[in-house]
């Protein structure tokens, strides 16, 4: 599948016009915008007491206050900002570095690759969080050490990913044409390897998304994280070490989790959409449903007539 | 065999790198942590485990290469120092009190949700199109997009705390483990059931999707229709040849997946306070106990490798393909 058959009209048509990718585009486009206007529709500072401890939702307080007598709202809003610049920080970085090991072992092949390979493996089979939270433990506390400590440990699955898109590529006519043409083994990588790989790509980054806005919740939520930066996740740090629950504010859980798991579903769900525009098989049911076959099974996928 | 000893080596390979790391974080790290908590012990502790604490960092006067060859022997030897937080308890005692819970906890959640998802998404692929089929995947993508333990402390909140259903924390109700009875048992897994159920309910998702993709993709080959051709009954060709094919990508998932039921096991186990691992873990990480949390590290990679060699071997034996040579 081809960058201009990913982000093509028809493409983009069939895209749009289903109800998933609607539901996680309208999604995460709000909480990207209210995240991003928290300077301006946060009703109070976020880090200030402004109001009594752990007060329910009200109307001076929509979201309820937390155990410090925070505003909940805000920080759910001033958290946004914080969580999601360093989630997509981490994401566009494991996606740079997963390309270029990926796209390093393409070009060099031979050696090079074996040991590109070697090392994605070793990487891919080291359990992520516990290196995560080790990590974490001796370097200091930041969103920095965050993006460095989640990048390290979250590029191999991509490496390995790209480099089998790479080589499945590479068994392709026109990258044979293109070397009997006697391009340059560096411009067919970056003129032909890499446009092709762009909804594989593009599948990927959106998965690392999800993946670091979890895993950054966890580390925040062990206290790993930077205490005083307002996240979704310190804000869930705050709440268990005010034993929240135990006293009733769930809101205070409540509010960030669901902020979590509304961002990784609403990726989840434009990511769904675009494997199943990428594979053909995933779509045939949908084609032939609107043709107007009620259920479609093995049966239509195969030329064989079968007995009830 | 050719083929499982090429996975032996590499193991060992990242069993090494694993231990490596794990030498060298504290000493490049800035701020030099090893001697930080030296010397904050060095008023506390007397000379003698003074000593054994900076033995157990290697914090000697040797060179560096020598140090790490010491420590790599002592890792072999199963001599991890002691705990700070238990003074002066060895880490693996420590360890060992909070392995088995572990793997109890792990075993029983990544095994439910292995069967538990592959028959779902085996039924969504077999009946495609239908309510089931439409429905399971975005409910499941829900589910899965909720950290895993924020969906536990949900849990842990209406079922052991507002409920009362299950107990709140522990894997036991006396102060020691009870013995192997009937009751003993019931005991043990009345505590099991919340934390286990919450990472099935997690990580359901990937398993009945994968499943389904691969089954559907399956559902469409030629000895698919060999098969069918053949006369076979329906359910004959569903369990016996569509079902085992589509089932491989899973199996190989599941090396993977008991690393990642340990990392997330390690915050369940936080949650409802289980003693296991995790919890181990997260105990040394605020105690700055690190000996322990280093050797936690270590112990649960390896664990994490040896299960991931486990499937590989058990891989050779249920696909042919690989028998005869290449990468799985």
């Amino acid at each position: 599948m081809s960058l201009s058959e990913t982000f093509g009209a028809k493409a983009r048509r069939q895209l749009l016009g289903s109800i998933p990718v609607a539901v996680g585009l309208v999604i995460l486009g709000a909480l990207l915008a209210v995240s991003a206007l928290a300077q301006v529709l946060a009703p109070y500072n976020a880090k200030r007491a402004t109001g009594g401890i752990n007060e329910p939702p009200s109307l001076a307080h929509l979201f309820g206050t937390t155990g410090q007598g925070q505003d909940v709202l805000s920080q759910f809003l001033y958290g946004g900002q914080n969580t999601l610049w360093v989630a997509f920080s981490i994401a566009v970085l494991t996606t740079l570095l997963a390309l270029i090991v990926a796209l390093t072992a393409a070009y060099f092949r031979g050696w090079v690759d074996d040991l590109l390979t070697l090392v994605t493996n070793v990487f891919l089979v080291i359990p992520g969080l516990p290196l995560v939270v080790v990590l974490a433990a001796f370097l200091p506390p930041g969103p920095l050490t965050m993006i460095m400590v989640l990048t390290i440990t979250g590029w191999a699955f991509g490496a390995r990913l790209f480099r089998s898109q790479a080589l499945s590529l590479r068994e392709r006519e026109f990258i044979a044409a293109a070397e009997d043409v006697g391009e340059s083994r560096w411009r067919i990588v970056a003129v032909e390897l890499l446009p092709n790989m762009g909804s594989v790509v593009a599948a990927y980054f959106v998965n690392q998304v999800i993946f670091a806005i979890t895993a950054q919740a966890s580390l925040e939520f062990l206290g790993l994280g930077d205490g005083g930066q307002i996240t979704w996740g310190s804000m869930l740090f705050w709440a268990q070490n005010s034993s929240a629950l135990i006293r009733g504010a769930w809101w205070t859980f409540v509010v960030p989790g669901m902020a979590i798991a509304l961002t990784a579903f609403s990726l989840a769900l434009i990511n769904n959409a675009v494997d199943e525009i990428g594979n053909p098989r995933l779509r045939a049911d949908r084609l032939l449903r609107r043709a107007g076959v009620s259920k479609p099974s093995a049966t239509l996928m195969t030329p064989v007539k079968r007995d009830a | 065999m050719y083929y499982i000893a090429k996975r032996l080596a590499f193991y060992v390979l990242a069993a090494f790198v694993a231990i490596t790391v794990n030498f060298f974080l504290p000493r490049l790290t800035p701020g030099d942590p090893a001697s930080t908590i030296v010397a904050t012990y060095s008023t506390s502790l007397n000379a003698e485990s003074l000593a054994a604490l900076k033995a157990a960092y290697g914090l000697t006067d040797e060179p560096l290469l020598q140090q790490y060859v010491t420590y790599l022997g002592n890792v072999l030897r199963g001599d991890f120092g002691r705990s700070l937080s238990n003074f002066p308890a060895p880490v693996m005692a420590v360890i060992g009190a909070g392995f088995g819970w572990s793997i109890l906890l792990g075993l029983t959640s990544v095994l439910l949700s292995f069967v538990l998802g592959s028959v779902l998404g085996a039924i969504a692929a077999w009946r495609r199109g239908g309510w089931f089929d439409r429905l399971t995947p975005p409910v499941l993508l829900f589910l899965g997009s909720f950290p895993y333990f924020f969906l536990a402390l949900l849990l842990f909140y209406v079922f052991c705390f507002k409920l009362g259903w299950f107990p709140m924390g522990n894997a036991y109700s006396s102060v020691n483990p009870p013995a192997l009875n009937l009751q003993g048992i019931g005991d043990i897994l009345m505590h099991l059931i919340a934390p286990a159920f919450t990472i099935v309910l997690v990580s359901l998702g990937p398993w009945t999707l994968n499943m389904r993709n691969a089954m559907i993709g399956v559902l469409s080959e030629d000895y698919l229709t060999l098969a069918e051709a053949k006369g076979l009954k329906p359910r004959r060709v569903l369990l016996s040849h569509a079902v085992r094919t589509a089932l491989l990508p899973n199996i190989t998932a599941l090396g993977a997946a008991v690393g990642a039921v340990f990392s997330g096991q390690l915050l369940t186990e936080i949650v409802f306070t289980y003693p296991g691992l995790g919890y181990a873990l997260m105990r040394a990480v605020s105690a700055v106990d690190y000996p322990l949390m280093q050797a936690l590290f270590l112990i649960i990679t390896l664990s994490v490798l040896a299960a991931n060699f486990l499937v590989d071997t058990l891989y050779v034996l249920l696909d042919p393909r690989v028998r005869t040579g290449g990468e799985a």
